[in-house]
């Protein structure tokens, strides 16, 4: 085991993958000689060369779909949208095209290709650097969307998607790049897409969550053990599929569930987990599914107090953990 | 109008309706009684807040009732008459488009409809929505976990105690009350059938009465203040370990004395004079002497009560009631006659208010009236002690080294052992006792 941070263990799952098998290839804005933005290709361009290390124009819709064409002969590429929120003009190429391959070709063609996106704010990065974008990906057939918190996971999970042979969207929070840090085997390994992980064993009340905010959950977990209050956290890890067994376990052994997410909450994964609960373990529910999400406001405020009033943090969480179990 | 339950006394959280004084669509005035409501402390009369006439009984005779809860609707005099179904808020077509207008495919614009926020959806302004809001809060509802659990165990949901948000019943407190029950239960399981208790998951305590009527037996329903009694009975026996003690007390001076003065106390003051108000002025005395027996358990603690408000059992036509005289330390033996008086004569008329029988530090209770020459009572929970007065007897006693007839009589005291040990409860006893033996035709009464 080795301490790494996320952007580490990034870094290290498309290396492997790439000495691993010759089909895999990275391409996006600055990701070559810059070594990538936040420098999670650093040193790519010299061990693999600029075959299988693409610069790419400022031109998000071509770089996914190349990407997508790539894939469809043959290739593995991953190709890195430099800020999550500059993602919306892949839109076409992803929901309208990558998703629908192998459907539409009744099996014949299929595109194993990873989107990868660092997404998320508490960063002061503001309107154009802060979006969080899961909910408009996970929201198609065909997709899946990756979203996860550890350096371990982050890992794992992205060795995952490369060898996965159809489309992932791998989203990776901006803040928890550096932030976060955690033991990484040194030895191969790869983790299921569409398994949630307990992150944390308890009896009174869940949290489901994914993303930066399990890391404040777990904070908060402990700062309510004070109030005798013993908190479960399940880390959804993949937000698209979802683990529906996980989530209804957890339901069923607590009766009181919070779903918090950094992403506004109308419509969002919140309200997907919400539904399942509800349709599948209504008898097991002690209190109402309870969701804490960003405010239903356009985009993150430039202005840092008002960035952290919009920021879920622990404090927060711990207020809606206790009322929840006071109920 | 909805007609909720209202708070009645402080620690008082709940309520059983009694007997409905009138029947839906009677017209009633406001203030006029219209239904019966007993509480652990006490049993009234509920006046109606409004003029109007009754449209429905939702609590029913027997119903324990949260503070607060929904028991009656009664359209006032003012209010206009809403639409039938308003209970479910849903927008009433029919009520709210024109008269003979069809709804074609275009549909209609509901009128009086609020609207909630930019969804566009909204319901029938109703001028009681905002109290609509306070009865779903304050109305008891379990959660599909607790019902589906309390079915499994087969849990009278009632006999649970909530923790969450206005008294709810949380999953935890029933995992909670459920584990109690179990062990002794299945304990007992064990001993007698083994087989049996493999079987079963876990067999709840009620099920263990017996269902069906034999042929010479008879089903008495109980009465709210029946319940009321067997609960707080239930609670003493098995929350307090209680111990008991008796002493005996030569009266002989008390009885002179009160054969002296009692009929003219009567001329004068229009009430009994009995032997209860002396018996109150000692406990008062003793308790100021020994406080640990005027207190209550609190799990971690105990708390001390620096009033003394002694509670008197009374049997009522109803059942047992047990009126408070507040600060009874403060009173001379003629102001506990009067008291005493007014008390025992409102809880056999059945006119006590709940402050008559609230805020009570310790209890005594004359079972002497009754013949009895020694009883062991249940304390009267969370209080830490009762007393009880027994028969005045004429007795052969030694005296002096000789025998002579004496007035003597019982007292005898439960108390909590959690609270008090032998030695504090014999110091108590003993000092009530010395109280009373050494009244004498001197003892001023007033």
């Amino acid at each position: 085991m080795t301490i790494k941070t996320v952007l580490e263990a990034v870094h290290d799952a498309m290396q492997e993958e790439m000495r691993r098998d010759e089909t895999v290839f990275v391409m996006g804005e600055d990701i070559g000689a810059r070594g990538g933005v936040f420098l999670a290709t650093e040193g790519f361009l010299q061990e693999f060369g600029e075959n299988r290390v693409i610069d790419t124009p400022l031109a998000e819709s071509s770089i996914a779909g190349v990407a997508l064409g790539a894939a469809m002969h043959g290739m593995r590429p991953i190709a890195e949208i430099e800020f999550g929120d500059f993602i919306w003009p892949t839109i076409n190429q992803i929901v309208g095209e990558a998703a629908k391959v192998r459907y539409g070709t009744k099996g014949k063609l299929n595109a194993p290709m990873v989107l990868r996106a660092p997404h998320g704010g508490g960063v002061r990065g503001a309107l154009y650097h802060s979006q969080s974008v899961e909910a408009f990906f996970a929201h198609t057939p065909g997709l899946k969307v990756v979203t996860p918190s550890t350096p371990y996971d982050a890992k794992g999970l992205l060795k995952s998607a490369i060898r996965d042979d159809d489309p992932v969207i791998f989203l990776e929070h901006k803040r928890t790049y550096r932030l976060v840090r955690g033991e990484v085997p040194d030895d191969e390994y790869t983790l299921p897409i569409g398994k949630a992980d307990l992150k944390r064993e308890g009896s009174d009340v869940t949290i489901i969550t994914y993303g930066l905010m399990l890391h404040h959950c777990l904070e908060a977990a402990e700062t309510v053990e004070m109030d005798d209050i013993d908190v479960e956290v399940l880390d959804l890890r993949t937000v698209r599929p979802l683990d529906t067994d996980a989530i209804l376990a957890t339901t069923r052994k607590t009766g009181k569930v919070l779903i918090v997410h950094e992403d506004n909450k109308a419509l969002g994964i919140g309200a997907e987990v919400s539904a399942i609960i509800s349709e599948n373990a209504f008898e097991y529910l002690d209190g109402p599914v309870a969701r804490l999400a960003g405010p239903e406001i356009p985009a993150m405020p430039f202005a840092p107090p008002l960035e952290d009033m919009y920021m879920i943090d622990s404090e927060k969480i711990a207020n809606s953990i206790r009322q929840l179990a006071e109920y | 109008m909805k007609i909720e339950l209202p708070q009645v006394g402080e620690s008082v959280t709940e309520g059983i309706i009694g007997k409905w004084l009138v029947a839906v669509g009677d017209k009633v005035e406001k203030y006029d009684p219209i239904v019966e409501v007993v509480t652990d402390k006490v049993a009234m009369e509920l006046p109606s807040p409004v003029s109007g006439t009754l449209r429905e009984i939702i609590a029913l005779e027997g119903e324990t009732i949260p503070m607060g809860g929904i028991i009656a609707d009664i359209e006032s005099e003012n209010e206009e008459a809403t639409p039938t179904n308003a209970k479910e808020n849903q927008p009433d077509l029919e009520a709210h488009s024109k008269p003979g207008k069809e709804i074609g495919t275009t549909g209609i614009l509901l009128k009086d409809v609020a609207p909630v926020g930019p969804t566009g959806s909204g319901g029938i302004i109703d001028s009681t929505s905002s109290q609509g809001d306070r009865d779903r809060k304050t109305r008891i509802i379990y959660s599909p976990a607790v019902m589906r659990l309390a079915e499994i165990h087969d849990v009278n949901l009632e006999m649970v105690t909530g923790s969450g948000r206005n008294g709810r019943v949380t999953k935890k407190d029933l995992q909670n009350f459920i584990d109690s029950e179990k062990t002794p239960v299945d304990s007992k399981n064990v001993d007698r059938d083994d087989k049996k208790s493999a079987n079963t998951d876990s067999v709840p305590t009620e099920n263990t009465y017996p269902n069906v009527l034999g042929n010479n037996e008879e089903k008495i329903t109980l009465s709210p203040v029946r319940k009321i009694i067997a609960s707080n009975m239930v609670k003493s026996a098995t929350l307090i370990p209680q111990a008991w003690s008796l002493v005996e007390v030569d009266v002989n001076g008390l009885v002179e004395l009160r054969n002296k003065v009692k009929d003219d106390f009567q001329k004068r003051e229009k009430v009994n004079l009995t032997y209860l108000p002396f018996v109150l002025k000692a406990v008062s005395e003793s308790l100021k002497e020994i406080p640990l027996l005027n207190s209550s358990w609190n799990e971690d603690s105990i708390i001390l009560k620096h009033q003394i408000n002694l509670g008197i059992a009374v049997a009522a036509p109803d059942g047992l009631v047990v009126p408070v005289i507040e600060n009874a330390d403060a009173l001379s033996i003629s102001g506990l006659a009067h008291k005493l008086d007014d008390l025992t004569t409102r809880a056999r008329e059945g006119k006590l208010t709940v402050s008559d029988v609230q805020s009570g530090t310790f209890t005594v209770n004359n079972t002497g009236a009754l013949g009895s020459i020694a009883s062991q009572p249940l304390v009267n929970y969370p209080q830490a002690g009762i007393i009880t007065t027994e028969a005045i007897v004429k007795r052969p006693v030694v005296v002096n080294d000789a025998i002579a007839i004496r007035s003597i009589m019982n007292i005898c005291l439960s108390f909590d052992h959690r609270i008090i040990d032998g030695e504090q409860a014999s110091g108590f006893n003993r000092s009530v006792k010395d109280r009373l033996e050494s009244i004498n035709l001197n003892t001023q009464i007033y």
